[in-house]
């Protein structure tokens, strides 16, 4: 087991490393333009163009230049943002708490229907609701996330508001620290535009895995011993049928915290999605690199969880 | 299927290739032939855009303030003239959303293509080889996974500049690594059979065995592959138009479209509606159309049938 969790860190650790040098190179390198014109200003006379270029370490070579970067961000300095000089991963810890609401939110909310409907679906499979739970999951899951967001606010809110019913908010986000009802009204249409594309694609992967496991040698065994279909069900081919289920939860949750772009967009959430789309309308580099390094962060940490988790669970996976 | 067995059914089924067999169960998956009709529908409304527009008579990007708007500068609902409406600025949202059928359609199978025959060239030589170029692309495979695929996208596309090349590459980019993989594993998968051994017992090149071979052998999944790939594709183009960071406008996108409007919606809610359904069409189309490919390819899916 040791052994295990040492080669799977370490290759976390260089998946890690190689994202920082694709970051690095795509970002810093490859630029058009110029990173120090871009921090001092329009309007900004070439001497002090070339003192902030010293001072940013741009005039260095580039190993000089790479090897700073890596020596900040083993620090987890992630550089001062261009447009308000304020540290960039302060900013991005200030606007986790939007991020991990919708992200928890949302993926409670999809697993809570994608699981029964799979289950549901997979016990009746080819009769007439297994496969109208098919074609609403296909559904869900053609939805893309901003006409599922548009089409909510205009019927959810816009129409409910316009018809006397005030029951959303326009968007915004409420800590849950400072009003837990508040924090659930303006979640709940956030939760429901992420969580449609979710379901769909939850309830068809919760079918396909159940659907497997019923037909595996030792339900069989267990039913032919004379087990009560509930317990055949629920201790026998349940625990097993929702391994990759939880895998999955373990890798789109790592997505989800590294921001969601559109769904903090159009609700007006302060989150890390919407902080990287302000730094990329701003041209802010650093905070553009420090958003995509942190969520390639949680994607790679999120991985080796899931990892770990399942060789805890099946020796297989360790020994293997 | 045994001797024993076949006695007891109607005789004389006559022995079906699997693309025939495949071909068969597709014919008859009803769900299946309507996303293939509402497909086709799509490719031919992309093609014949040109002359749909000549015949409506309305430029994509021409502004009917007169005829397009009420004497309030309102846009108009869908009626005679304007099929689907207008917008905001008086433009006919149908010829636009018949344009930007063109734009999705192109994108789609460029994009889908290209990540499929990169994803499967060195797919196929790093399952096939091993070694250094297996390592580099599981290496290379993690850490495009590793980055969030829309904020990388929306930060390149912003440092490089909105442009149609750009879009595309990032699209491409963020796909073909999955598809080397999938193919790679296939091909591990395959590489040991017995009739990969024969063709090199009969001298048969490297070159030969992964094309004449083993490519047929996992062609099946491949398409399957493929035809989900294409709706992940369209959201993808249509998220990033949608963001501003696709094609640059006044060139008509759906995702574009319902950009263009999403802050009209309380004086034209059709012109979020209808470019919703028309991504939704497609999207769906291809995703029913993939189940259904998987299933018919799929021998163990038809015995629990």
């Amino acid at each position: 087991m040791l052994r295990f969790l040492l080669r799977r860190l370490l290759f976390g650790l260089l998946t890690l490393w190689l994202i920082t040098l694709a970051v690095f190179i795509l970002f810093f390198l490859a630029t058009p333009g110029d990173p120090a014109l871009n921090f001092a200003g329009e309007f900004a006379t070439a001497d002090q163009v070339a003192m902030v270029r010293a001072r940013l370490g741009l005039d260095q070579p580039v190993y000089v230049q790479y090897l700073r970067y890596m020596w900040a961000l083993l620090h987890f300095d992630l550089g001062m943002s261009f447009v308000n000089q304020e540290e960039v991963l302060a900013t991005i810890v200030r606007r986790m708490p939007a991020t991990i609401s919708l992200a928890l939110g949302s993926v409670a909310v999809w697993l809570m229907i994608a699981i029964p409907a799979g289950i549901f679906s997979a016990r009746r499979s080819g009769q007439a609701a297994d496969r109208l739970i098919t074609i609403a999951a296909l559904a869900g899951m053609s939805f893309p996330t901003f006409v599922v967001g548009t089409l909510l606010f205009y019927v959810l809110f816009f129409q409910l508001t316009n018809a006397g019913f005030p029951l959303f908010p326009l968007g915004g986000f409420v800590p849950i620290t400072r009003d837990p009802l508040e924090w659930l009204r303006h979640m709940i249409l956030p939760w429901a535009t992420l969580a449609v594309v979710g379901t769909g694609t939850y309830t068809r992967i919760a079918r396909g895995s159940m659907l497997e496991t019923l037909n595996q040698d030792y339900v069989r065994t267990a039913r032919a011993k004379g087990l009560g279909e509930q317990r055949v069900m629920y201790k026998h081919a349940l625990p097993p049928a929702m391994t990759p289920v939880m895998t999955l939860v373990g890798l789109d949750l790592g997505g989800l915290l590294g921001g969601t772009i559109i769904t903090e967009r159009i609700w007006g959430l302060n989150g890390v999605g919407s902080l990287a789309v302000q730094a990329v309308e701003s041209g802010d580099l650093p905070v553009i690199m420090g958003t995509v390094l942190i969520a390639a962060f949680f994607v790679v940490v999120a991985n080796l969880c899931v990892d770990i988790l399942q060789a805890v669970r099946d020796p297989r996976v360790r020994l293997g | 299927m045994s001797d024993t067995t076949a006695t007891s059914r109607p005789p004389a089924a006559p022995v079906l290739s699997t693309r025939q067999r495949v071909m068969r169960q597709l014919l008859r998956d009803k769900a299946a032939m309507a996303a293939s009709a509402v497909i086709l529908l799509l490719v031919l409304m992309a093609v014949f855009a040109p002359l749909i527009v000549a015949l409506v008579g309305h430029g994509p990007n021409e502004q009917f303030r007169d005829t397009g708007l009420t004497a309030g500068g309102v846009p108009l609902p869908p009626g005679s003239l304007f099929l689907l409406g207008t917008d905001v600025v008086g433009r006919d949202l149908f010829v636009r959303l018949v344009v930007g059928t063109q734009v999705t359609v192109f994108v789609a199978i460029a994009c889908a293509l290209t990540a499929i025959v990169i994803g499967v060239v060195i797919g196929m030589l790093a399952g096939y080889r091993g070694g250094l170029i297996d390592t580099l692309l599981s290496g290379f495979v993690d850490v495009v996974l590793g980055l969030p695929l829309l904020i990388t996208a929306v930060a390149l596309v912003s440092v490089y500049g909105a442009s149609f090349g750009i879009m595309m590459g990032t699209i491409v980019f963020f796909t073909w690594g999955p598809v080397a993989r999938v193919v790679r594993n296939l091909v591990v998968a395959t590489k040991s059979g017995e009739f990969v051994d024969a063709a090199r017992m009969l001298g048969a090149s490297d070159t030969h065995i992964m094309v004449r071979e083993i490519l047929p052998n996992i062609a099946g999944q491949v398409i399957v592959y493929g035809s989900l790939l294409i709706p992940q594709v369209i959201v993808l183009e249509a998220s990033l138009s949608f963001l501003g960071l696709g094609v640059p406008p006044p060139t008509a996108t759906w995702g574009g479209i319902i950009a263009e409007n999403q802050t009209n919606y309380a004086v034209a809610w059709w012109s979020i509606l209808f470019p919703s359904l028309f991504l939704l069409a497609a999207t769906l189309a291809f995703n029913v159309l993939g189940d259904g490919l998987r299933d018919a390819l799929d021998p163990t899916a038809q015995r629990s049938r």
